[in-house]
């Protein structure tokens, strides 16, 4: 039995890069001390959206050009996926609403909003379906040029679409932003102890709004990369039920991370080789068993994290719950 | 309008809901003098000073700081004015340094420079004569180094004017001391400090002026040399009462309770309760003194059969019952269900007040059902006999309520105390452990809550009186089992032993206290 580890690798990549979105924008998110469930939710509505701009904008252009098409497409998926949060920010910050149910509800409707959209669009075309051309394609699936051509480094480091070093990038501004700005270390005080934070004149409300709604768009952002990048099969074209439980698994790996961004790359990187095993290591078992991995190395990464007792390690501490100043 | 006022209120008014916190409030605090603001629970203390630092915002009122009139909307433009509140739950992020908690929320330009930032933090320390070290995570500090983080927080903001709500009610005598010769530099300085506190001879000792709140209304303010505690127990209930607690003899005290080198470990692996061995005696109130977070919590859930320990409890049953079994019975791995039935009762009063004595959101008559569910018929309920009781206590304990059915989180907190130590008092138990039964209780409250405790004790009950007040554990408790980090460092007698001593002991460990019950 001979296994491809650098395909293996390439691969793993690919497949970890939409949930490393997830994973960060939740860690944004939960640093606020707002648990949003809406992950799935949200990467369904900025894959959608997201989907949706470069589409009507190649069906619009004479001539579409790859760059534009592909910031539409950024752009809609995260401002999509953003509104969602906002939702979510405005029952559960200004009105207080319960957090998990919120959450839950916000999956439930941008599931729905995306396969809505997302058939509905496709059924008013001729092909029956929501597909970007060429053009747009190519953008969301092609490397680094002149680096990918390299020897050696090459095909493991600069052949990869644009989205994976924006994850990336979004992850070290994250690191960077937690440990070494003020504003990153107020965050961090609004989401343990929300009534410090304010009796020190932090605005709570506006972290907490700003850091949900830019974690929703970047979790629109991983929604985008799942519907354009073809790595899986089918690019560039909704599917039905494409996020297909990616969502899920973020929320879980910000656990597995422990709210560090650093974490979050490796466990997106694990959790993604897993996702594409069964086409690396033959084991001669059914396919749905190797689908089944992620979530069984899900619930044994929650109970490992659930032994772990260090202090820096725990959840934000006011995680979950609403703020108001004048509660008694 | 003298300029030496730092702060004046004028005709403050604050209300939740139907409830008038602060009614026409009017205050000065001078530059240089340290206020005290006295008053019973509930008297609006805390509510007018969470106006000055931006908590509340004043129904109607005027503040003036320096002489201009001025509005406060939130902590930020308190902290704009000169003005730092230390809360008496600090508000501090565990998980951050003491100096990430100095700077929080402060306006800056760029990266943090910690270095920087460490350096101005140790300037105010050697200024006023505290002891810091800014690179500590908050959950390493001990109460009173966190209460220092909290000062330095507010001074590092540059406040002139310093509201302090009840700092020593978490310090030992000698923390307190050190707490207070740092507050008179800071008066030496030109600071304006108001103080809250329950405690009478702190207010004699610290401050200059006192103002007294009684039931959210202005009574007035008196120099600090011109009364004393009796004038001003007075003015803060509105009539005159005796301060002195009653301390029966014992009557022929028997062991009702042997512990024996109890230790116990926590979730963490910490070992919260370290070879703790001491006697309980029917007809005596055994104090237990310590810092907070000494292991009383566990002492006491210990003996309920609430936390798994090692060592021994050995329950002495009746008053011949030593001739009988001279062995006991034992409690440790007993149920908690098994040891109330044996006549131990925990009225136990957590940091909050409803955790986990009462349900909050039910009436005092199914609070009642709570002991005395398993009685009668095994399937429905019967509310009556919990309904008469729950009436008997409102009577006998003069509780406050609308009903018997208001859930308990709508009364307020001393009330609370009264249903829960009533309904343990009213199952007649042989050992009652009653843990900070009087924490934010007001005098008149506080005084009734003794009482009870004192009519257990002649009853012939073994009383364990959790306290954190050294005068009143010193009034009270005719022996004090002291506790130092999970050990015993020693039992004193409640007689003869001087605050000094406890608040030593409270601190060090004395191998000799191991053995238990001398004195």
């Amino acid at each position: 039995m001979s296994i491809n580890f650098m395909g293996m690798l390439m691969a793993a990549v690919l497949a970890g890069a939409p949930l490393l979105f997830g994973v960060l924008g939740e860690i944004l998110t939960e640093k606020s001390g707002n648990l949003n469930l809406g992950v799935e939710g949200m990467m369904f509505m900025g894959g959608v959206a997201g989907l949706a701009g470069s589409f009507y904008y190649e069906q619009s252009a004479a001539d579409p050009s790859a760059v534009v098409s592909a910031l539409l497409a950024m752009g809609c998926a995260f401002l999509c996926a953003a509104f969602g949060a906002f939702i979510y920010s405005v029952l559960t910050i200004t009105l207080r609403a319960n957090q998990n149910v919120t959450g839950l509800a916000l999956t439930i409707f941008g599931t729905g909003f995306g396969n809505f959209f997302g058939e509905a669009i496709g059924n008013s075309t001729a092909s029956h379906y929501m597909a970007v051309g060429d053009v747009t394609k190519a953008v969301f699936n092609s490397g680094i040029p002149v680096l990918r051509d390299l020897p050696v480094v090459g095909q493991l480091l600069f052949s990869y679409n644009f989205m994976v070093y924006l994850a990336l990038a979004v992850a070290g501004v994250m690191a960077w932003f937690f440990s070494r700005t003020r504003a990153g270390l107020n965050l961090h005080a609004v989401g343990e102890s929300p009534a410090t934070a304010d009796a020190a004149g932090i605005n709570v409300t506006r972290y907490k709004y700003l850091s949900t709604c830019l974690g929703g768009g970047i979790c629109g952002l991983g929604g985008l990369y799942v519907v354009m990048n073809s790595a899986s099969g089918v690019g560039g074209v909704w599917v039905y039920n494409c996020m297909n439980g990616k969502g899920w698994i973020a929320v879980a790996l910000v656990i597995f991370a422990t709210w560090s961004p650093a974490r979050a790359l490796l466990g997106s990187l694990v959790f993604g080789a897993l996702s594409i095993m069964r086409f690396y290591v033959p084991l001669g078992i059914p396919a749905q068993i190797y689908d089944i991995f992620p979530y069984i190395a899900t619930v044994m990464v929650l109970i490992a994290v659930s032994l772990r007792k260090k202090r820096e390690n725990q959840p934000p501490e006011s995680l979950g719950l609403a703020y108001f100043r004048e509660e008694r | 309008m003298e300029p030496s006022n730092a702060i004046e209120l004028k005709d403050i008014t604050k209300t939740f809901g139907e409830v008038v916190a602060n009614d026409k409030i009017s205050l000065t605090v001078r530059r240089g003098e340290i206020l005290s603001l006295l008053g019973e629970n509930g008297s609006g203390k805390t509510t007018l000073m969470n106006m000055l630092s931006g908590i509340y915002f004043p129904d109607s009122g005027q503040i003036f700081v320096g002489g201009k009139e001025v509005t406060i909307r939130s902590p930020r433009d308190a902290y704009e004015l000169g003005i730092g509140m230390i809360h008496q739950h600090f508000k501090l992020v565990d998980v951050l340094t003491a100096a990430e908690n100095i700077i929080l929320g402060l306006p800056g330009k760029g990266p943090l420079d910690r270095k920087a930032i460490a350096t101005e933090i140790s300037r105010i320390s050697r200024k006023y004569g505290f002891e810091i070290d800014p690179n500590r995570k908050i959950y390493e500090m001990a109460v009173s180094e966190k209460q220092t983080v909290e000062i330095v927080k507010v001074l590092y903001r540059g406040a002139d004017i310093l509201i302090l709500d009840e700092p020593t009610a978490v310090l030992t005598p000698q923390e307190t001391e050190k707490l207070f010769s740092v507050l008179r530099n800071m008066k030496a300085d030109g600071k304006a400090i108001i103080i809250i506190t329950h405690k009478l001879h702190e207010v004699m000792e610290v401050s200059d002026r006192v103002a007294v709140l009684r039931k959210g209304a202005y009574i007035g303010t008196v120099d600090t040399d011109q009364t004393d505690p009796l004038k001003l127990t007075e003015m803060m209930v509105g009539r005159s009462v005796s301060l002195n607690i009653d301390r029966p003899e014992p009557k022929e005290p028997v062991d009702r309770l042997r512990v024996e080198d109890l230790t116990c470990v926590n979730d963490e692996g910490v070992t919260v309760l370290d070879h703790v061995s001491f006697t309980a005696r029917g007809g005596e109130i055994l104090g237990v003194a310590g810092i907070a977070g000494s292991g009383q919590k566990e002492l006491c859930e210990a003996v309920a059969g609430l936390q798994p320990v090692t060592g021994h409890i050995r329950y002495f049953p009746s008053e011949d019952g030593t001739a009988a079994s001279a062995e006991g019975i034992e409690l440790v791995g007993r149920d908690p269900m098994a040891i109330r039935q044996l006549g131990i009762s925990l009225a136990f009063v957590p940091e909050d007040r409803l955790g986990m004595g009462l349900v909050a959101g039910m009436g005092m008559t199914d609070n009642m059902m709570l002991r005395s569910y398993r009685r009668g018929h095994p399937f429905l309920a019967d509310r009556k006999p919990p309904r008469e009781l729950a009436e008997t206590i409102i009577r006998e304990l003069e509780v406050v309520t609308p009903d018997v059915s208001t859930p308990v989180r709508r009364l307020s907190g001393g009330n609370v105390q009264k249903v829960l130590v009533g309904r343990e008092i009213a199952s007649g138990p042989s050992v009652l452990m009653a843990a900070y039964p009087v924490r934010g209780l007001d005098i008149n409250s506080s005084y009734i809550i003794y009482h009870l405790l004192n009519k257990q004790k002649q009853r012939g009950v073994a009383v364990l009186y959790v306290g954190e007040d050294l005068d009143v554990l010193l009034e009270l408790c005719d022996r004090i089992l002291v506790l130092c980090g999970g050990k015993v460092s020693g039992v004193a007698d409640g007689r003869t032993a001087t605050k000094e001593q406890i608040g030593l002991m409270m601190t060090r460990t004395d191998a000799e206290g191991r053995n238990g019950h001398g004195a």
